[in-house]
């Protein structure tokens, strides 16, 4: 069983805890040992997220280490571009096309990179790098916030794991009158 | 069957599977999931206490009665329930005690990160630490009967990688003991449990007896473990940071500690004469090394690896390559190489949500230039740019005793005490009587969203529901305010920027002690959203005024302001501080 290390880079609220949970619950289903590390409480006021999620036949530490991510899942460009040094050689790098400026960009204080600067400093780790316009996708099925399970749809097409294994974990984490949007959510990612 | 669980959740089914009955507890991260979670198994009674040390006296009283008992919180908690748990060391109880101890390495949402092991010894009571969910859920039990055969309130300690984190949890398939079929018999002892000096003082020794047998006890502990491997390395360690060093040394032979205090001299001497260079590996204070090195035995520890903020995989590397104790791989000093492109990235700081009412109280301070002695929530981040309208954030109930302080220091500033309305039920109450008792002209602003926002939205005494969801009295702060003795007492919508203004300047300019109350409940919990303002490009000046505000969705486009709708919460205060009208809905 090879071990499968993601890291999710978003801002807080834009769901990577629903995203990871999904994620890890996945992970258990497949037939892995699975550890999860995020941070909650202060971090969650509108800064910077991350959450880790492992899977492997045996695994000791909830936090991955440096130069082990398989996969970064980037929620936001800014938040993606932090996490060059932890990228495998070979790492799969997914990030929403989405700009969230923190306050010192909105006072004219700081500049926001551009696309063409994330990409380069990312690939100091990986040149694997796919843009994906998530939440224009998730706002056209009618509701931002599912930003992170069209993300989850893109990554279980690199993550493997039957489609059902994927949609009966959604269904049974998200509230019965969002089965349906949810289910349409990953789908649209995962046709990409 | 296995399932996930945060290192809280699983603490909360051990208390459960144990026949724990009554928890009690005071939010606080990364504490606060054990409470609510444990408030949702039948037959519990489970409660926000007001404060840590209530909460401690609560799980005391269930304890005393025979019943078992579960108090949780974060580590600055326990300096405020430390007088409670000094006593109850001394008394002992008759039903099982745990106290959670949830540290906070690396100040992820945290004032400071003292390192609570130092309780344990400070208050002579025997300590566990879990390293994943699984552990977290079987030390509860394990804590419960120590707690009963030794006659002590045991602490558990978590970090934030261990109560944050999940790890698969062995369900079990036993029920929990039932209620017991009687009410609990209340024993009268006072020799034990009255702790004037007399009694005091023969209970003492009773204590000291106590951390012996435990030292005794701890040897034989299966959860104090050896993992054989290579005799050149041995490492002591415990806790998340296990879990790390297993990553960066397979081989190495570990000496496991499930109980963190009182040490195991005995086996901790066996495994050193086992291996040929002890390496003590642990977050924060050198607890264990200075314990080994007291016994005489060599090791290394703190020379290697620092006693500030969080440990991981990659600090453990990084630590232990650089003392030569491992050799780099090619790989990782090929990915050490890989110098990324010097790009700069913003930091992004927590900030105030779209629509919180703190931000119109904090941009009324801030037009008035007072000094805002403050205090911990939420509204802190009242004290970041572009706001910076409070100037001091100590510890919970600090700003209105500090304030009181600086205006008996005789400075020219106006001074203002700025405490949220949860921090206020937790400490505010003894320095506002002090404010009227011994006389300073503070005015005190409440500034009550209706729910304990910071930590996650957890309920308290002002809001008139329980942590059971059940309907209960609630505290009326006006009311309580005047029957003390204020007279000069106002209640105010954040939100109105204009009135909040003229009302500050009343009470900044009375020579009386007074309380403003800004209420304006949390727009996250009510989960309430107005129309979103848009931005006449033509008519926006750029003059910046409402960026000032440091509200999120406002965000400078080329030549003017625009609002980002997605973000937006309608709460209409850049539409008020714009001088040219540009902002509507
Ligand atoms: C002794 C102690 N207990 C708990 C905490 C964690 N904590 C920080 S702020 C806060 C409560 C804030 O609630 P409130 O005063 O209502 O302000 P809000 O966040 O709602 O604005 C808590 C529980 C702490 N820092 N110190």
């Amino acid at each position: 069983m090879k071990k499968v290390d993601i890291l999710m880079a978003g801002v807080g609220g834009q769901g990577t805890i629903l995203a990871s949970n999904i994620l890890s619950e996945v992970g258990l289903e497949l037939g892995y040992d699975v550890k999860k590390a995020e941070v909650h409480g202060m971090a969650q006021r509108g800064g910077t997220v991350e959450s880790h999620v492992r899977w492997g036949e045996k695994v000791y530490s909830p936090v991955i280490e440096q130069g082990e991510v398989d996969i970064l899942l980037g929620f936001e460009m800014l938040e993606s571009g932090r996490w060059s040094a932890y990228l495998k050689k070979d790492a799969v790098i997914i990030i929403n096309r989405y700009r969230i400026p923190p306050p010192a960009v909105n006072l004219g204080k700081a500049r926001y990179p551009s696309e063409e600067e994330i990409e380069s400093t990312l690939k100091s780790g990986s040149q694997n790098i796919l843009w994906i316009n998530a939440t224009e996708i998730a706002k056209e099925l009618g509701n931002p916030a599912m930003v992170g399970v069209v993300l989850l749809g893109v990554l279980s097409k690199h993550l493997g794991g039957a489609e059902d294994v994927w949609l009966g974990v959604i269904k049974r984490m998200v509230p019965p009158k969002f089965q349906e949007l949810n289910t349409k959510a990953f789908l649209a990612g995962r046709q990409i | 069957m296995k399932k996930l669980m945060t290192g809280n959740e699983a603490i909360a089914y051990g208390a459960y599977l144990s026949g724990v009955r009554v928890g009690a507890a005071y939010p606080g991260t990364p504490s606060t999931e054990i409470m609510d979670n444990f408030s949702r198994y039948p037959g519990v009674h489970a409660e926000w206490s007001p404060n840590e040390k209530v909460a401690m006296d609560v799980g005391i009283g269930a304890a005393y009665a025979g019943t078992r008992a579960l108090v949780s919180m974060k580590h600055v908690g326990v300096n405020v329930a430390a007088d409670s748990l000094f006593y109850v060391s001394y008394t002992g109880l008759k039903g099982g005690l745990v106290l959670v101890s949830a540290d906070d390495p690396g100040m992820h949402s945290s004032q400071n990160e003292q390192d609570n092991r130092k309780y344990a010894r400070f208050a002579k009571l025997p300590m566990l630490e879990p390293s994943d969910s699984e552990e977290a859920k079987q030390f509860v039990g394990i804590a419960l009967e120590i707690s009963e055969a030794f006659d002590t309130p045991v602490m558990l300690r978590t970090v934030t990688r261990i109560s944050h984190s999940s790890s698969p949890v062995e369900l079990s398939e036993e029920e929990p003991p039932g209620a017991p079929p009687e009410p609990p018999l209340y024993e009268r002892n006072p020799g034990k449990f009255v702790m004037v000096p007399a009694y005091a003082r023969q209970r003492h020794p009773v204590v000291e007896e106590k951390i012996k047998k435990l030292a005794e006890y701890a040897e034989t502990l299966a959860i104090n473990r050896i993992e054989p491997g290579d005799d050149t390395l041995g490492i002591v360690t415990a806790g998340s940071v296990y879990q790390y060093a297993r990553e960066v040394f397979p081989q190495a032979t570990f000496l496991k500690l499930g109980m963190v205090y009182p040490l195991p001299e005995k086996l901790i001497r066996e495994f050193a004469s086992r291996v040929k260079t002890v390496l003590v590996i642990e977050e924060l204070d050198p607890f264990f090394e200075e314990q080994i090195r007291l016994m005489g035995i060599e090791a290394r520890g703190k020379d290697i690896f620092p006693m500030i903020g969080e440990f991981s995989p990659t600090l453990i590397r990084q630590c232990a390559t650089a003392a030569g104790i491992i050799k780099e791989t090619p790989a990782q000093a090929e990915a050490a190489a890989a110098v990324p492109a010097p790009v700069e990235l913003p930091i992004r700081p927590p900030i105030l949500c779209p629509g919180c009412g703190h931000r119109g109280l904090f941009h009324v301070l801030r037009e008035a230039g007072v000094l805002v002695l403050g205090d911990i929530g939420c509204y802190t981040l009242g004290s970041a740019p572009p706001l910076s309208a409070m100037h001091t954030c100590g510890c919970m109930g600090a700003s209105i005793g500090v304030a009181h302080g600086v205006a008996k220091a005789g400075v020219k500033d106006r001074v203002v005490a700025v405490i949220g309305d949860s921090t206020f039920f937790h400490s505010g109450f003894h320095p506002l009587i002090n404010v009227l008792y011994n006389e300073s002209n503070v005015t005190v602003i409440i500034t009550d969203n209706s729910v304990t926002a910071m930590t996650g939205h957890q309920q308290h005494p002002g809001t008139g529901i329980t942590l059971q969801k059940k309907k209960t009295a609630a505290v009326d702060l006006e009311k309580l305010v005047r029957s003390i003795g204020f007279s000069q007492v106002d209640v105010c919508d954040p939100y109105n920027i204009d009135n909040l203004a003229k009302v500050l300047e009343e009470h900044l300019s009375s020579s009386q002690p007074s309380v403003i109350i800004a209420k304006r409940p949390c727009v996250l919990y009510t989960r309430e959203k107005s129309t979103p303002p848009t931005v006449d490009p033509d008519a926006c000046v750029n003059c910046g005024v409402c960026l000032e505000l440091g509200c999120p969705p406002l965000m400078q486009a080329e030549d003017h302001v625009t609002i980002d709708p997605i973000l937006c919460n309608g709460c209409g205060l850049c539409i008020q501080v714009c001088s040219s009208e540009a902002i509507s809905r």
